[in-house]
């Protein structure tokens, strides 16, 4: 319980200093993290949408290979994005690979199908309710796109907090494809994971504990902005 | 070209800046002919041969009782279902036809939004013009008395003023026939009222309508035809004051007495 005990102290510290390495590591993780939720939520939703409103052959399996996608390992999508990105990939010209770019990249393909896939369940049910009346508006499946997007806001912000919470909370993808460079590539995760193998637990355990500041302070934030947005116009 | 045909050209959404304020007073999409018309669900018959023709004037009231099939006759005629068998044929193509009816359900589906942009967003589909639409939905709030409310989220409406919102939304389309499907069920006898009296509206300005009820005593109010529909088929057509003074066919007769037809 020592640990513990040490690592709320250290943790209160840190922020109570406002210690400006720590500082820049937060920084950069919240910014790739948002980034890699709103790369994803561009595909992710839209295919999620469209999967709620088509019946096409073979849509169950695209939705059981949607659900299993949610399952995918941060090691394997960011060993992925790591050959694609690496000098002799199809776009190592980019020369991304261990930048925040890369990190953004391989979280956005973490998180896309999770996006998708939640996206579709929840404007499934409402398209259920949609369907006829849009369909007597002259609206086919096409055009009720946007418009379960726009009327599903509230539940979808949801599921973009799902999407930022595994982007926030993964460190094997980012951990390969921008190799936890101090000051540029290194975030909480990464962070916590050197902390760790350096055998400094306390320090390790109060930035776990920062982190989840962090993502509860920002899943708060959601709650009353969501809340504030549905009195309006729910 | 005279005032009248020019006035038809304008309805189409395509030529959208030309949708005009007033509802049309000339129908061109009418006389509907229905022949023969078949529906099936899950093996389970539910029309057998529906033969109808629908005139533009006073409103149609399709009547019979429960599971007559007057639901699903409504979705056929709209294009929501598609026919097992029979001929639907109005007076233009189906795709002007379609382009020129709307239809208001049994339970209205708001649209996460607020009153008013649930009017202009069928406005919108229909190809109006963005400058044009506001003021459209705010004159066809206005009808139905519920302009004070155009800024409240649908959803938070009552049942009853959900219902006259979504009237609205189907009259600002300015239709030639609008189709309503048990438009008052679920409401109280004050809402009913309400949701009659702007009915009569719609049908003076000049649109058709076309609607089903279980209840006698509104079609009664309404109606200038009577289609009687019963198992499936229909059993009697006929001006609302002769079905109701000597209903011809002994189920529309024993209908009116209130007995339970099985």
């Amino acid at each position: 319980m020592e640990d513990f005990d040490a690592a709320f102290a250290i943790a209160i510290g840190m922020i109570g200093s406002a210690d400006p390495a720590l500082l820049e590591i937060v920084v950069l993780s919240l910014k790739v993290s948002a980034a890699a939720v709103l790369l994803a939520a561009l595909v992710g939703l839209p295919l999620g949408a469209l999967l709620a409103v088509a019946r096409f052959p073979g849509r169950r399996a695209v939705v059981v290979a949607l659900n299993a996608l949610m399952g995918l390992p941060p090691v394997v999508a960011g060993l992925a994005i790591y050959l694609l990105l690496s000098r002799s990939g199809p776009l190592g010209e980019l020369g991304l690979l261990f930048t925040p770019g890369a990190m953004v990249l391989a979280q956005a393909v973490l998180i896309a199908p999770i996006l998708a896939a939640l996206a579709r369940q929840v404007l499934e049910g409402l398209w259920e309710e949609y369907a006829e009346q849009l369909r007597s508006f002259g609206a086919g499946p096409w055009r009720a796109v946007p418009s379960l997007l726009f009327d599903g806001r509230f539940a979808l912000s949801t599921v973009l907090l799902a999407g930022f919470g595994r982007a926030s909370a993964e460190v094997g993808a980012v951990m390969i494809v921008g190799g936890n460079i101090e000051g540029f590539t290194r975030v909480m995760t990464t962070a916590i994971a050197l902390e760790t193998s350096k055998g400094n637990l306390p320090l390790a355990l109060a930035l776990g504990v920062v982190l989840m500041a962090i993502v509860l302070t920002v899943n708060a934030a959601v709650q009353v902005l969501r809340d504030a947005a549905a009195r309006r116009a729910a | 070209m005279d005032g009248a045909a020019a006035a038809a050209r304008d309805l189409r959404p395509s030529q959208a800046a030309g949708i005009p304020a007033e509802v049309p007073l000339r129908s061109t999409i009418l006389p509907l002919r229905v022949e023969g018309l078949r529906y099936a669900a899950g093996g389970h018959a539910i029309l057998h041969g529906v033969d109808l023709e629908i005139a533009a004037g006073p409103p149609t009231l399709v009547v019979g009782p429960n599971g007559a099939g007057k639901s699903v006759l409504l979705r056929l005629l709209h294009g929501l279902l598609t026919p097992a068998g029979g001929r639907i044929a109005w007076a233009v193509p189906f795709d002007q036809a379609r382009r020129r009816q709307a239809m208001v359900f049994q339970r209205p589906v708001m649209l996460r939004r607020s009153a008013l942009a649930n009017v202009v967003y069928p406005l919108a589909l229909a190809g109006l013009p963005r400058a044009g639409r506001a003021a459209r939905a705010r004159e066809a709030l206005a009808r139905v008395g519920l302009l004070h409310l155009a800024e409240r989220p649908a959803r938070q409406l009552s049942g009853g003023e959900q219902q006259r919102l979504a009237l609205a939304r189907a009259w600002a389309l300015a239709p030639e026939l609008i189709f309503l499907d048990e438009p008052t069920a679920n409401l109280d006898p004050a809402a009913t009222r309400a949701v009659e009296a702007i009915v009569q509206d719609i049908a003076a300005a000049g649109t058709k309508v076309v609607m089903t009820s279980h209840d006698l005593a509104q079609a009664r109010r309404l109606a200038g035809d009577i289609v009687f529909l019963h198992r499936g088929r229909v059993i009697e057509h006929a001006p609302a004051a002769r079905f109701f003074a000597a209903p011809r066919a002994p189920e529309a007769a024993a209908f009116l007495r209130g007995e339970l037809l099985a």
